[in-house]
């Protein structure tokens, strides 16, 4: 995926547009000649184009803009959203997955456990996180943090973000399949509220690893599949280059997922994604996460889990033929 | 070569007759995928479908699996018509949908009942790697979920044998729920104590290990099966060397600590009923003084 300066492919006609404003007012000033009128034409053209681009992204558009490099991860999400973040570390079985963070922090004012996948910034702490990656100790340390969480009654906020659980041997040896596995059932019982935000990449049983939430969120130009595209296109067509086909097919955007029933809410993005404004966008995370928080406030213990169950019991779209 | 010149070499191969070949009905002999032993069907089906030769286990169907494990006649279906739609229309999946119906005469690729094994009541259910390599979509998620609901409520242990490529492709994002779903109910099964033995026969892989093939109270698996989370390919493109012979077998994850025990098919309906008889509650068995 080339990118020049954090753009996109195709954004490029919007960003040449953009250029060519700049250098009119430039010009306007340097040589002070009036051309307002053509920069006010060119504005009302940068606007459709935008309009036209950002409001008719194609799902492999989308996937770019999840899988930006600059796009906000949840270590950023966390400092925007909580305050009080202490991290907690390790899984008190073999060690400290740092593909995976968590840790108790406020929300408003109110303790809550904050888990999520983290990709890393730089090429170093990236290297060092797996790129997002988790080992069976990430689910594992998830797993004794939420277990945490429903001892002391606190709320759990996931963020989720990852390509996929590692694919490796020593993943394999310590159990991959039943660390996942064991996730999904515990989350299930636990008897907190559990809101669940896909930020970017939901790469398959390693992102639902941590999402067996009473709600889950989704950004507006994140998704979520079964597997890759690059892998769909190549068992389908032998062709891992017909990921962009594959995407399609998958329906894997969050609109995809909403229409399914899988999802509760979309959040809207700012135009052209997070990265354009994190701040802006933990603003819209974190109203989201109060709207799908105060409903489940107002449940007991045992309504929690009915509440949970209940969500994932309905899932499916099948025929019942007599 | 010297010894060629003493060993007797075949010259003529023998084309059987049109009437020989009428007379030697399809699939009368079943060669070994293992060793190439060539054994005929009916000695094989004697065997438990497992090879005399390396001990390979063939496949089973599942009703074949049944028959080998549950007491005769005492088997009850749940669910057989719930079917499989296309929510995402995706490429193809009707016409393979009906392919596979057709071929295995099942409706989808688990069946789920009630029945009695050695006399103790459980919930059944086997997955068929001969529809859609088991993937499971939702009608499997469905079906295994309600399955484990019928053994939360009767309080009838579960026995559920998998064999799985993972979730299924074609339904998206609806068949990685189903990983959530099923061990949703099984959490729920879990709170009523009930009994879970999960079976791992070949291969159970991707979402469906991930998922409730995981989460026996026991886990059995039967000899060489493959198990894993990852593909083997795709771990081999990421580490960038050739995996071990025995990377991802059943014995691999005994060793690693991932199962209970490795079963021989010969002993799968006995281990089953001790399992289940050390289950069945407390009775003072002590002889008489």
């Amino acid at each position: 995926m080339p990118i020049n300066n954090g753009q996109l492919p195709f954004e490029k006609p919007l960003v040449e547009l953009r250029e060519k404003i700049n250098e009119l007012q430039k010009f306007t000033q340097e040589k002070s000649i009036d051309l307002s009128d053509e920069i006010a034409t060119l504005e009302e053209r940068a606007k459709r184009l935008e309009h036209e681009i950002y409001g008719n992204l194609t799902t492999w558009q989308k996937v770019q803009i999840a899988r930006h490099p600059s796009r906000p991860t949840t270590m950023d999400y966390i400092r925007h959203i909580f305050t009080d973040f202490m991290e907690l570390h390790g899984d008190r079985l073999y060690g400290d997955d740092p593909a995976i963070v968590g840790g108790i922090a406020k929300l408003d004012g109110v303790p809550v456990t904050v888990i999520g996948h983290e990709r890393g910034k730089d090429t170093k702490d990236k290297v060092a996180r797996n790129f997002g990656l988790p080992h069976p100790e990430g689910y594992r340390k998830a797993l004794r943090l939420m277990q945490q969480a429903d001892k002391f009654g606190r709320p759990i906020i996931c963020f989720i973000d990852t390509q996929g659980a590692h694919p490796g041997v020593e993943a394999e040896e310590r159990g991959q399949s039943e660390a996942i596995a064991r996730n999904l059932r515990e989350m299930a019982g636990f008897q907190v509220p559990i809101v669940c935000v896909v930020t970017g990449e939901g790469g398959s049983g390693g992102a639902l690893a941590i999402s067996v939430g009473n709600r889950l969120l989704m950004l507006e130009h994140a998704y979520y599949s079964v597997i890759s595209p690059e892998g769909a296109a190549a068992i389908l067509w032998r062709d891992a280059a017909k990921a962009k086909e594959a995407a399609e097919a998958l329906k894997i955007t969050a609109q995809d997922l909403k229409r399914l029933d899988i999802i509760d809410q979309v959040i809207p993005e700012p135009k052209g994604g997070a990265h354009k404004d994190p701040v802006f966008q933990a603003k819209q995370i974190k109203e989201a996460i109060w709207t799908a928080l105060e409903p489940l406030f107002q449940m007991d213990r045992d309504q929690l889990v009915y509440d949970r169950h209940e969500k994932f019991e309905k899932i499916g779209v099948y025929h019942t033929v007599d | 070569m010297l010894k060629d010149l003493f060993r007797k070499q075949k010259k003529y191969a023998t084309i059987p007759s049109e009437q020989a070949k009428k007379e030697i009905p399809e699939g009368i002999v079943k060669k070994c995928p293992q060793c190439g032993n060539i054994d005929f069907a009916k000695e094989l089906e004697k065997n438990l479908k497992v090879c005399k030769n390396c001990d390979y286990h063939y496949p089973l169907s599942a009703p074949e699996r049944i028959q080998m494990v549950v007491d005769e006649e005492r088997f009850f279906e749940f669910d057989s018509n719930l079917s499989s739609a296309d929510p995402l229309s995706f490429p193809n999946y009707t016409k393979k949908l009906e392919a596979d119906r057709e071929k295995t005469k099942l409706s989808e690729a688990v069946v789920t009942g009630e029945g009695t094994i050695g006399g103790y009541p459980a919930v059944i259910g086997v997955m068929d790697s001969r529809f859609r390599m088991a993937s499971m979509g939702s009608v499997v998620g469905e079906k295994i979920a309600r399955a484990a609901h019928q053994a939360a409520t009767k309080k009838y242990p579960f026995i559920l044998f998998s064999a799985s490529g993972g979730a299924r492709m074609q339904e998206g994002a609806l068949s990685l729920m189903q990983m959530a779903k099923t061990s949703a109910a099984l959490e729920k099964m879990h709170r009523e104590s009930v009994l879970f033995v999960s079976v791992l026969t070949h291969p159970t892989t991707g979402g469906v290990s991930a998922s409730f093939a995981s989460l026996g109270d026991i886990n059995l698996a039967e000899p060489k099966a493959q198990i894993g989370f990852a593909g083997r390919r795709v771990i081999e493109q990421t580490v960038r060397q050739k995996l071990p012979e025995d990377f991802q077998t059943a014995e691999f994850l005994l060793k690693h600590g991932q199962l209970d025990q490795v079963v021989h098919r010969s002993k799968m309906r006995e281990t089953l009923i001790q399992i289940l008889d050390l289950h069945s509650g407390g009775r003072v068995d002590r002889a008489d003084q």
